[in-house]
């Protein structure tokens, strides 16, 4: 095998963080911050479910042609949310005209 | 016939005779492994795009629903799904150093924690059902302005965490086959690929939590 053995000091130091943000995350969801409490919650997720793409499942080391394969599946993701939410978030903001 | 047997023979068992060699054997099941995760990244993706439409159409009833999700059980089992992610790691990294005992080890502990997030699972949906809160003909809300519009976001509720609870389900059921292949010695140094491919499995399942916790229970609350 090619793989190089990832040390047990960097999964337990990405452990500790994705901790941390876990409780940070909470703590945040207890303030009142207005629409930043929707901002905040989804930064803290994605830092976490970026540390477990890159560290626990070893993206970082992985091959190019599977980072394509990651990094499409994202953008196919983003086409699907960003072309839904255009549709039904501007909807009502042309005066007069009322789909739903 | 004695002379194509010894051919086959010759390279590593593991190894599969249209591979050049393991390591793009392993790069070959690693892709295809992606190729899966990408599909459930867009089936879940269509959950979270659904859940984003309503929040976004229903926001008083939204805000009334977030009040009745558990936070303590959700944040609990958040915690418990990051250390099996940490102890699934561990487990792939054991097996890479053919360390038999430890990679049994891991993979046990990922599976308690696993059966542990689930039983939490199973005490908060008990309480969703205490309540009245399942959407149906015995659906029961406290304020009645939002009667119909909180059964679609309960529904959504389930809907989202019970197929994510599924896939830990199914996970649950591939650890154990690893389990078992491992305590037979099916695995060593050179050849763990389901281990590893498993491993991304059950990080990815990982992931979908980490988005399922803020979005389902500390949004809105205040």
């Amino acid at each position: 095998m090619n793989h190089q053995v990832v040390s047990v000091k960097v999964y337990a130091a990405v452990f500790c963080a994705l901790l941390a943000l876990t409780i940070t995350t909470v703590a945040l969801s207890k303030l009142d911050l207005g629409e930043y409490n929707f901002i905040a919650a989804m930064t803290i997720a994605v830092i976490k479910a970026t540390l477990v793409v890159m560290f626990f499942m070893d993206v970082r080391h992985a091959s190019s042609m599977t980072k394509l394969f990651v990094g499409a599946g994202l953008f196919w993701l983003a086409i699907m949310l960003v072309f839904l939410l255009s549709d039904y978030l501007s909807r009502g903001w042309l005066p007069g005209l009322r789909w739903l | 016939m004695a002379d194509s047997e010894a051919t086959l023979t010759a390279h590593e068992p593991e190894l599969k005779h249209h591979f050049d060699d393991s390591a793009q054997q392993l790069e070959s099941s690693t892709l295809g492994m992606w190729v899966f995760l990408v599909t459930e990244v867009m089936f879940f993706g269509g959950m979270f795009g659904a859940y984003t439409v309503y929040r976004n159409l229903y926001r008083e009833a939204f805000a009334s629903t977030s009040h009745f999700m558990n936070v303590t059980i959700g944040a609990a089992n958040t915690g418990v799904l990051i250390c099996s992610s940490f102890t699934m790691a561990l487990a792939v990294r054991s097996a890479q150093l053919g360390q038999k005992k430890a990679l049994i080890a891991f993979l046990i502990l990922t599976l308690i924690l696993g059966c542990v997030f689930l039983s939490l699972k199973y005490v908060e949906y008990h309480e969703k059902w205490a309540d009245h809160h399942v959407p149906g003909p015995g659906f029961q809300y406290a304020d009645p302005r939002y009667f119909r519009q909180a059964q679609i976001l309960f529904f959504l509720y389930f809907a989202m965490t019970g197929m994510h609870a599924i896939h830990m389900i199914v996970g649950a059921g591939l650890l154990t086959t690893l389990i078992v292949m491992a305590a037979r010695d099916r695995f060593s140094a050179a050849w763990y690929t389901p281990v590893e491919m498993i491993g991304l499995y059950w990080h990815f399942v990982d992931i979908v939590w980490i988005f399922l916790f803020p979005l389902l229970y500390l949004i809105g609350h205040t």
